[in-house]
């Protein structure tokens, strides 16, 4: 293609025009934005981002390039990034390529040069929506915005099941050096720093596939039993909510980000679709009996409500109030909706993985 | 955690006057205190020498001692207020070290220290307490060995291996830090930096130059919550101070795995350290192997902490008041959203801050370094590393300089320039080979040099309009309620929307600069506050971070822009406001006056003709002529040609002066016309196409400083100010009392007569400061500027005259002047100059037409002599028994005889004086000067303040303490007392 732009286009027939980068296909997917001004590789490698095009707020991305040690999953889940200015001089000892090569191998469209702080605010006030991208001959824009638009029209996130997409098929397992406790960690699409976190303190790691059942993780005889992070709408997830459910009382729990919004759904709680989520690395979570806060690292749609007795509120948002975490002593079981593995984001919370050690010993 | 309520009365410390390395950042976090305490019906007690400062003023504080900043004078204001607690950190260095002075005052008087406490104090600033800390933590810092000795540095220095860093104890802004490299300077430097140390000790440390330099700003509160506000990378590696740095918010070249190395360090800390309240941290980073270096903690409000809380709109100083009392984080509110200020701020945009240095001043090219030299900064914020560099660069408002010539890696003021001319044929990694800075901003740069145009004509590069954008602390994830704005041609949607309301655009004076100072920041502050109160809507535009201009809360609206007719009239197009203030910001924006009312815009008070008939030296005399007023015979040129030529009709000597320019750059007295063809050609390119103004010199006459104000009809003559030093010594870098104390009665009519006709027939709306010299009871009227001057905040203070509130409101048509009365003084009032001549050992300290003053005190007293040694103690000059006169053909004998008659000792040598006093030109005079500089004694470089200063020491004043509430009892100090027009 001679001219090629990248075309943004809305449901309503609307649609943006800027430098096409990365892979040229179509793609379609859920608008969502994050506010936070480093850790692009990891997001764009977070399996919980699949089904989404992800808009940076940040307007320079790609400064220190891409490295073969951000990466949190195998590949990039993103159905497509929007950026202001992409790197295209990137320096950083620890960068092998640059942020648009890594989208083209990767197959992930993109676009540069639009005006990131204007999308972050339509989707502010008309929360996150579906849209297709392409990159496209300059020539053919009306063309394209027609069959994107239809794109965009037939497509629901919350009727697509990512998690089944995300996850691994198979049990995977990890070991450390001197391995004392085993882990089960069930992939929803989790983030390999969970694995790592927990390998950094001598657990043994099973990482099994997102639909197996409390028996199936009981025979690898865990210390305790861990729900990851993941994409899509945590009410799709009746199979794993019935093993966590299983569970419950038979092992110490620890959810993380979607692994939160499945214990809060097995302990009898419902989720609901935030109007544009919460994608950064700077809100603050507050202990609600200490008063004590830690700033998060941050990545989801939905949020946990209508929380039943046994177990207790333990933390919540201090921007919207929205649950952050769950204690239930009763079934030694805990969960927190941001992620304490940061990657990207803040370690403020990371002796959370300290915490589930003590609460398997 | 509820507010203490065992609070109610706080002591809170300014930071005197202005001095390199503590500039106007600590008004502004000074001022953003009280503000805090007040709005929790907290009394405050304010105390700071500088009459310039904002915080100074009553509606800003309860009570305000205009006192010298010293251990006893502070202790005698806590006996007589009995404070419940003081707040030491949010004033620089000069609040922790009266804090730690005075540990034992706040036991005896029951006084609390809130916020950080001293303790921790003097862990963070005791290097190497902070170093055990730093081990005991397992966080990296460079080896060090603390030294008293010379032959102990030589050792320490061999054991670590050069280079090395000399860092003397309780130094502020990098002062006496120095670098060493070659072994053969060991030696020297050492006892330089033992010199330099307040408690003679120094710390040998291993150099981590040519690292990369990464700061974070951190605020803890007492229940252990702890947040980073901003991370900031300096452009210049390590080994140019930060507060000499270019530097860029937020960090760029960090990976997330960096940023969050670098953070959870800070916060562990932080913690470690106990702060409660805000704490800078400097870390080194090797950007090859990812390792990292601590290498300061400043736990207090600072210069990185004003920048870092414009750079995102979260106010650092604010919350740390807050949590000062008590609260904690999730209890404070965040105002710009709404929301806690439990949060980090995310940036959706790029700022950049670029220094000011004042190297023109001094006729100096030199390197910049580990020691701080500038005395101001300037911000932008763009959308892109490129645009944000240009936009600093029109904001820096730089004259007359040749950016392009010997273009040389070395670190000096021209630095940026110099890159990107040598990036236009040299290879990026070739460029960061040699000077350690991280190629991702040099290929930034060349994209700069990549054109011809450059950093001149980007936006017409671009071929885009630029739009307004907020800075919201959020990146668009929540609503703004507090409009602050930058512009940007990289964004399409435009969120600045004009209101329907009453409003006016005032323009402020941009980077502090010697002559330019935090004055005409108190200047466009108080206007926006009466305008405020008068139901306008105030939208301002500056780009200095460290002021309280740009705090987003002051105005209804602020930009955050450079001051050039392009970028205000950008504004102006958006919001479409009744006028525009040129007044306020000094001759920065004064300069604006006439290119925007050519524009069509409507320039609020006197007219753009009448600011021309005062400035313009042609009609200027015309104007005197005609009203019979009496000038100095003079001449103007606009080449060397014409200088030297007009120059045979008039008697040397002659005094050069550029034509709208502030602070006397480029002033010279010449005395044939040898010292003419030489001097001219400087005031001619400073000048800028503009004449040169000769001056037959009045030598030995006294100068008056006349501050008035008109309002189109009527004159008040506010203040006539005699200058103590002689003619020739710039306004700006003489002391001045208030009243007058040496005129005749008819002189003083007749002063006010003149200034009476000038003001109404250049029917002057708003400011007008004439200068004047007195010689042989003949009145000569030297020149006429019809803007704020910098003496207005100190004849406000003076006489309890709210000025610049005054001015503002005529302007907007809501005040006349014919029911005000000439104000009247009580007290004597005294400023007094500070200077930066330590910082520039090179310099002849010896006064001349050219200023050099940073800053400035007062000092009340019920005698001038009280005022006068109140100011000049305030300032730091310190006087003791012994006096050294150094040689002068002409006025030794009398000097010394004025010294021995105020019971002094004149002594025969240097050494054995306490201070000295050294008035004439010449080479070993300079030596003698510089010499007093180095060992910190106070030298009088003038005769007629020797004179004055013997007088004032013959009749030992007794200091009293001067509460300003009780200065002006009789006066009304709120504009609202005065009627306003059509009422």
């Amino acid at each position: 293609m001679k001219n090629a732009v990248g075309l943004l286009v809305f449901s309503d027939g609307s649609y943006l025009q800027g430098q096409g980068i990365g892979y040229p296909r179509t793609s379609i997917g859920e608008l969502v934005f994050n506010t936070s001004m480093t850790g692009y590789q990891e997001a764009l490698t977070d399996p919980s981002y699949a089904g989404q095009v992800l808009v940076f707020s940040y307007p320079l991305i790609g400064n220190y390039g891409i490295s073969p040690k951000a990466f949190e999953s195998s590949k990039s889940w993103v159905e497509g990034v929007i950026v202001s200015q992409a790197c295209e001089k990137p320096q950083h000892y620890d960068s092998g390529t640059d942020l648009n090569d890594f989208l083209r191998a990767q197959r992930v469209p993109g676009i540069a040069g639009l005006d990131t702080r204007a999308l972050v605010q339509k989707i502010r006030v008309g929360g996150v929506k579906p849209v297709a991208l392409d990159i496209i001959d300059e020539d053919l824009v009306d063309t394209h915005v027609k069959r994107l638009q239809k794109k965009a029209l037939g497509f629901d996130y919350e009727k697509e099941n990512f998690v089944a997409r995300v996850s691994r098929t198979k049990i995977q397992s990890y070991s450390p050096m001197e391995p004392k406790q085993a882990v089960v960690l069930v992939d929803c699409g989790a983030k390999q720093s969970i694995v790592r976190d927990l390998l950094q303190r001598n657990c043994r790691v099973h990482v099994v596939p997102y639909n197996a059942s409390a028996s199936s993780i009981l025979k690898l005889k865990p210390d305790g039993v861990m729900f990851s992070n993941g994409p899509g709408d945590p009410e799709q997830l009746k199979q794993t909510v019935s093993a966590c459910k299983d569970l419950l009382g038979k092992v110490p729990v620890f959810g993380i980000c979607l692994g939160h919004q499945i214990l809060g759904q097995a302990l009898g709680a419902k989720t609901f679709k935030l109007k544009f989520g919460h994608r950064g690395a700077n809100h603050a979570v507050q202990d609600v009996r200490t008063g004590k806060i830690w700033i998060t690292s941050q990545n989801h749609g939905y949020a946990v409500h209508q929380i039943p007795a046994k177990a207790e509120e333990w933390l919540k948002n201090c921007l919207d109030g929205t649950n952050e975490g769950l204690l239930c002593d009763k079934y030694n079981a805990f969960s927190v909706q941001f992620h304490p593995e940061a990657n990207p984001g803040p370690y403020d919370a990371n002796a959370l993985f300290d915490e589930f050690l003590e609460r398997m010993s | 955690m509820p507010k203490d309520k065992s609070i109610q009365n706080v002591l809170v410390f300014g930071s005197g006057p202005i001095i390199i390395g503590q500039s106007a950042e600590f008004d502004y976090s000074g001022s953003q205190a009280c503000l805090a305490l007040r709005e929790e019906g907290v009394r405050v007690v304010l105390v700071n020498s500088n009459p310039a400062t904002i915080q100074t003023d009553l509606d800003m504080a309860d009570e305000v001692y205009l006192e010298p900043l010293t251990p006893e004078i502070v202790e005698k204001i806590i006996e007589k207020e009995k404070p419940d607690a003081v707040l030491p950190t949010l004033s620089g260095q000069t609040g922790l070290n009266l804090a730690v002075a005075l540990k034992s005052a706040f036991k005896q008087f029951n006084v609390q220290v809130i916020g950080t406490s001293v303790e921790t104090i003097e862990l963070a600033e005791d290097r190497e307490k902070f170093r055990d800390l730093m081990v005991a933590l397992g966080e990296p810092v460079p080896e060090s060995h603390r030294v008293k000795t010379v032959d102990e540095l030589a050792a320490a220095a061999k054991k670590i291996g050069l280079p090395v860093l000399l860092r003397p104890d309780y130094c502020l802004g990098g002062e006496g830090t120095v670098f060493v490299t070659d072994e053969n300077d060991l030696r020297t430097k050492g006892k330089y930096a033992l010199q330099m140390s307040g408690t003679h000790q120094v710390l040998v440390e291993k150099s981590v130059f040519g690292k990369a330099e990464l700061e974070y700003e951190v605020i803890r509160d007492g229940n252990d919550n702890c947040i980073t506000i901003c991370s900031m990378e300096n452009l210049d590696p390590v080994g140019v101070h930060t507060g000499e740095s270019i530097v860029v918010a937020p960090a760029q070249t960090l990976s997330d795995d960096d940023h969050q190395k670098l953070r959870s360090s800070a916060i562990r800390i932080v913690r470690a350290l106990a702060v409660k309240g805000a704490c800078n941290i400097q870390f080194a980073l090797d950007q090859e192997t990812g390792g990292y270096w601590v290498i300061e903690v400043n736990p207090r409000a600072s210069r990185s902490s004003a920048l870092a809380s414009k750079a995102t709109g979260y106010p650092i100083a604010r919350v740390a008041a807050k949590i000062a009392l008590g609260y904690t984080l999730t209890e404070i509110q965040n105002k710009i959203t709404g929301k806690t200020a439990a949060f980090e701020p995310a940036l959706d945009y790029v700022v950049l801050k670029i220094p000011r240095w004042p190297f023109d001043k001094f006729g100096l090219n030199e390197l910049i370094g580990t020691s701080m030299k500038s005395t101001g900064e300037t911000m932008a914020i763009g959308k892109t590393f490129e645009e944000s560099v240009c936009k600093a660069v029109r904001s820096l408002d730089l004259k007359g300089t040749d950016v392009l010539s010997n273009a040389s890696y070395d670190a000096t003021e021209k630095r940026l320039f110099h890159l990107i001319e040598r990036l236009k044929t040299e290879r990026v990694e070739h460029v960061a080979e040699a000077t350690k800075i991280n190629a991702w901003f040099l290929h930034k740069l060349k994209n700069l040099s990549a054109t011809k145009t450059g950093l001149v004509d980007f936006a017409a590069l671009q071929e885009r309009k630029p739009v307004f954008n907020m800075v919201d602390t959020c990146a668009g994830e929540f609503a703004a309620k507090t409009p602050y704005y930058y512009s940007t041609l990289f964004a399409d949607h435009d969120e600045a929307v004009a209101s329907a309301k009453k409003k006016i655009v005032i323009l402020g004076g941009g980077p502090i600069r010697i002559g330019q100072g935090i004055e005409f920041d108190y200047c466009t502050v108080k206007a926006i506050q009466a305008l405020r109160e008068a139901g306008f809507e105030t939208i301002v535009v500056n780009n200095n971070p460290e002021t309280v201009s740009t705090d987003f809360d002051v105005s209804d609206k602020l930009y955050f822009e450079p001051l050039t007719v392009k970028d205000v009239h950008r504004i102006i197009q958006t919001e479409k406001p009744d006028g525009v203030l040129v007044q306020f910001g000094g001759q920065t924006a004064l300069n604006l006056a006439e290119p925007l009312a050519a524009l069509g815009v409507n320039v609020l008070g006197t007219t753009v003709e009448n600011l021309n008939r005062a400035g313009d030296r042609k009609q200027f005399k015309e104007l005197m002529t005609r009203l019979a007023i009496p000038t100095v015979k003079s001449a103007v040129a606009r080449s060397q040609t014409e200088a030297l030529d007009v120059s045979k009709t008039l008697s040397f000597p002659l005094l050069l002066r550029p034509s709208f320019v502030l602070g006397g750059r480029a002033m010279f007295v010449v005395h044939n016309l040898k010292q003419l063809e030489h001097r001219i050609e400087e005031s001619l390119l400073i000048s800028e196409g503009k004449p040169v103004i000769m001056d037959e010199f009045l030598e030995g006459a006294v100068e008056l400083d006349v501050d008035c104000l008109g309002d189109g009809k009527n004159c008040l003559v506010a203040g006539v100010m005699e200058q103590v030093e002689e003619t020739g010594i710039h306004s700006g870098d003489s002391a001045c009392v208030l009243p007058a104390q040496t005129l005749s009665k008819n002189v003083l009519e007749r002063v006010n007569l003149f200034a009476k006709r000038i003001v109404t027939t250049l029917e002057i709306k708003g400011f007008c400061n004439i200068q004047m010299a007195v010689k042989d009871n003949e009145i000569y009227v030297i020149e006429v500027n019809p803007r704020a001057s910098r003496t207005i905040p100190f004849v406000s203070k003076a006489t309890g005259l709210p000025l610049a509130k005054m001015a503002a409101l005529i302007q907007a048509g809501e005040l006349t002047l014919d029911r005000v009365p000439e104000p009247k003084t009580r007290l004597v009032a005294v400023k007094a100059p500070v200077f930066p001549f330590k910082r520039f050992p090179l310099v002849d300290p010896l006064l001349n037409a050219e200023m050099k003053s940073t800053g400035e005190t007062m000092g009340f007293g019920k005698t001038f002599a009280e005022a006068y040694l109140k100011a000049l103690h305030a300032a730091g000059q310190r006087f003791g028994k012994n006096v050294f006169v150094d040689q002068d053909k002409k006025h030794a004998a009398r000097m010394k005889s004025a010294f021995k008659d105020a019971g002094l000792t004149v002594t025969n040598t240097l050494e054995e004086a306490d201070f000295a006093v050294s008035t004439e030109e010449g080479q070993e005079n300079a030596s003698l000067r510089r010499q007093c500089i180095a060992e910190g004694k106070t030298c009088v470089t003038s005769l007629f303040a020797a004179l004055r200063l013997a007088e004032a020491i013959k009749s030992a004043p007794h200091f009293e303490l001067v509460a300003l509430s009780k200065v002006h009892d009789a006066q009304p100090t709120q504009t609202r007392t005065y009627s306003k027009t059509g009422e």
